[in-house]
């Protein structure tokens, strides 16, 4: 039923579909309203059963959805930010011993400087964790990709981390279609584990293991992510079947034939970008974009084949790879190895500085003019001055401060900022 | 309070030869036929360790307890590396092991499974070292205490992190000897007025049941097991397990140590319900400290050429506050 909902209930109403038998979660912003909602369906009854785990912290929270997931039930959490980095231990863990859980994060910045608006430093820093990533377009496909996400993790016994921009979707209210409990059912039979802890059979999960087959559980956990390649788009086939629309699979095309300029992202920028393609498709440029849906494991033979046949690819990613650059980028290149498209590294939305479409149409004119050096990382919309002053004051003075002070002490009130 | 036999075995000092005497059903499950080996042979524990031990002697009297409906979940440390070499296993219970720092947290995510399952049948009990208990996993501790999980964790205190090469934890005593606590420099060995006490932290959580026990006294530490077991909700045991190659002791002289950590009052045994303190192990005659100490290299440096009396003499005042605190010497009548 289609309704006017703010993104975090969607979500919310849709996992509860799911019918999760445990939820822990600890509250950080962006991600509260999700299990804030949860908590009442809970405490309400309408989700039953299942226990809702008001824990002390995210490596709590991860290691709660752990025991649960061992123990056999459907588990979920949700965090951002600094939550995904303080489970980051126990994220490795949960995808090494190969247990399907499935997590939304609500993407924010990681500090310091500390931040609470949105980029995905949080979801790339974790993106060789073991887990699977699939990235939200917007509020709808993240309603659609949490009940594939539970399909897929619990297909293949390993965790899968749903993707969703932390207030730019996670706090937009919009209409929204959130799938009917009968139709959930349908789709989602009841979690049959492939190891459980049972007094019946029992068993020793989480042994240790040394050099002589290291190696070969490490293989079976990436042949294993590799199946997704198949198994993602074959997930979302059935969904289309299920519930009458498309959502997920690997990629997303937006008017790519024959488009000589590509722009790749992933998550709600791409919704931006799509409106500037349409703007320069509409005065004959041939431009187009693809949305990444799943980045963990990364198509790369997908990928290939949807950008070979362009001139310039223009990757806008939410975070980087300090002393190095992009990081979507530098999968995309990995992808386009031989073949002639150009690379373009842009970073842009970082700590929730919004990517305009104004920005986005002067980046591709810089990039057709050859202004952008192809191989170095561009940062769109960078206020130069501000960071040459403070470039300048690290060269005149010893203890120079803390960048950040210093920073938005030049910068005076911000209120008056164009973008 | 846990159910004891009403025998005392003065001559012996021990209830370890004591079974015979005892009727069938007094007997402690360990010397039963029909124990479980929760923790089976083939492990690859020190000769005298007190954790394969301890471990051992909880996991079998929680079986019995349960009827063998119990799973568990394991802190990184000694207990996970000993008896899991890949591929053997020495558990024939259904156990997990996570991480170092969040076995009370997996254990209560377990419980939560199990309730939502609504399988009331299955018992969950989480176990780590020291370092795992009270320091690493110490928040996820207090977090499965607050929200009163229904889990029994056991902290095998072997004061000190032994898997790693023997460094300080918040559980060394004052003055011992360990890696990062070398008997060098003006304060030899662990600092005085540091470490905590988890027992009575966790009765600060006023949870239901919070219990000490060591592996000298079985019938003790079956008995609070089995305590423990008949109870909901998060409790908590805190077992003295002596390790041999950490404490620089003798491997026959697990049970002894442990015996004489109880009987100088460097650990007070007892038992509390709900925040309350409602029993106790009392000490007949309390031994000197330095019995205690004399038996282990991590305080050799206090009996040099020149005898750290003065250290020596703060180790004791611990052990005389305790026996005041806990009151721990039995009256004898007039």
């Amino acid at each position: 039923m289609r309704d006017q909902l703010e993104g975090s209930q969607g979500i919310a109403r849709t996992v509860a579909r799911c019918r999760p038998e445990v939820i822990s979660a600890y509250p950080i912003s962006p991600q509260t309203h999700i299990v804030e909602a949860l908590s009442d369906m809970v405490r309400t009854g309408e989700l039953a059963p299942c226990e809702f785990m008001l824990v002390e912290s995210e490596f709590a929270a991860m290691s709660a959805a752990i025991g649960a997931s061992a123990m056999g039930a459907r588990a979920y959490t949700a965090t951002a930010s600094q939550g995904l980095l303080y489970m980051a231990e126990a994220l490795f863990n949960a995808s090494g011993l190969g247990l399907p859980i499935v997590m939304t994060l609500a993407n924010r910045a990681i500090g310091a400087p500390i931040n609470i608006w949105n980029d995905h430093s949080d979801a790339m820093s974790q993106r060789d964790s073991g887990w699977i990533q699939l990235y939200a377009e917007s509020n709808q496909a993240a309603i659609d990709l949490h009940v594939q996400a539970f399909a897929l993790a619990e297909e293949l016994s390993l965790p899968v981390m749903v993707c969703v921009d932390g207030f730019v979707l996670t706090h937009a209210v919009e209409p929204l279609d959130v799938p009917e409990q009968t139709e959930v059912d349908a789709f989602l039979p009841p979690f049959e584990p492939r190891q459980v802890l049972d007094p019946d059979d029992p068993v020793t999960i989480g042994a240790m293991v040394g050099p002589e087959a290291f190696t070969e559980v490490r293989y079976l956990a990436h042949a294993k992510q590799m199946q997704a390649l198949d198994l993602v788009p074959e997930i979302a086939s059935r969904f289309t079947q299920a519930f009458g629309r498309s959502s997920g699979g690997l990629l997303r095309r937006y008017r790519t034939e024959g488009a000589e300029t590509v722009f790749v992202a992933l998550g709600s920028v791409l919704g931006t970008i799509e409106d500037v393609v349409d703007g320069l498709r509409e005065s004959g440029e041939r431009v187009g974009a693809l949305g990444i849906t799943c980045f963990r494991p990364f198509p790369l033979e997908e990928v290939r084949e949807a950008l070979a046949g362009a001139r310039r690819v223009v990757v806008v990613e939410r975070a980087f790879a300090v002393g190095i650059g992009g990081i979507v980028g530098q999968n995309v290149r990995l992808a386009l190895e031989g073949l002639p498209p150009v690379v373009h590294d842009v970073v842009a939305g970082l700590g929730g500085r919004a990517v305009t479409r104004r920005s986005l149409e002067s980046l591709l004119a810089d990039v057709r003019a050859g202004r952008l050096e192809p191989g170095r990382l561009h940062f769109l919309d960078l206020d130069t001055g501000l960071v040459e002053r403070e470039l300048q004051r690290l060269q005149e003075r010893r203890r120079s401060g803390p960048h950040a002070e210093n920073i938005l002490r030049d910068l005076g009130a911000v209120a008056a900022r164009p973008y | 309070m846990a159910s004891r036999p009403p025998v005392k075995f003065f001559q012996v000092g021990s209830f370890a030869a004591g079974n015979r005497l005892l009727s069938e059903d007094d007997r402690t499950v360990q010397s039963g036929r029909d124990r479980s080996n929760a923790l089976t042979k083939g492990h690859r524990a020190c000769q005298g360790c007190g954790e394969a031990l301890g471990a051992r002697y909880v996991l079998d009297a929680a079986m019995r307890a349960t009827q063998g409906r119990l799973v568990a979940a394991n802190a990184t440390g000694c207990l996970e590396v000993f008896s899991t070499p890949y591929p053997e296993s020495s558990w024939r219970l259904p156990w997990l092991h996570s991480l170092f720092g969040n076995a009370p947290a997996v254990a209560a995510g377990m419980a939560a499974a199990l309730r939502a399952k609504g399988r009331t049948d299955v018992r969950v009990i989480g176990q780590g070292g020291d370092g795992g208990t009270l320091d690493i996993g110490f928040a996820c501790l207090s977090g499965m205490f607050e929200r009163g999980d229904d889990v029994l964790y056991v902290c095998y205190d072997n004061e000190a992190y032994m898997n790693t090469g023997v460094q300080r934890s918040g559980a060394t005593p004052p003055a011992a000897r360990t890696a990062t606590t070398k008997p060098v420099g003006e304060e030899p060995g662990s600092a005085f007025g540091q470490g905590k006490n988890a027992p009575l932290i966790a009765m600060a959580h006023e949870i239901p049941y919070v219990a000490t026990a060591t592996v000298a006294d079985l019938h003790d530490l079956e008995a609070k097991v089995e305590r423990a077991m008949s109870l909901h909700g998060a409790r908590y045991l805190h077992v003295l397990v002596p390790c041999p190659l950490g404490w620089g002791a003798r491997a026959a002289d697990t049970i002894r140590l442990a015996r004489l950590a109880q009987e100088t009052g460097l650990f007070p045994v007892f038992e509390a319900e709900d925040g309350e303190v409602v029993a106790v192990s009392k000490i007949r005659r309390p031994v000197p400290v330095e019995e205690y100490l004399r038996l282990q290299r991590r305080f050799a440096h206090l009996f040099g050429d020149a005898p750290r009396t003065d250290v020596i003499e703060r180790l004791q005042a611990i052990a005389d506050r305790n026996i005041r605190r806990f009151g721990l010497v039995e009256e004898v009548a007039a």
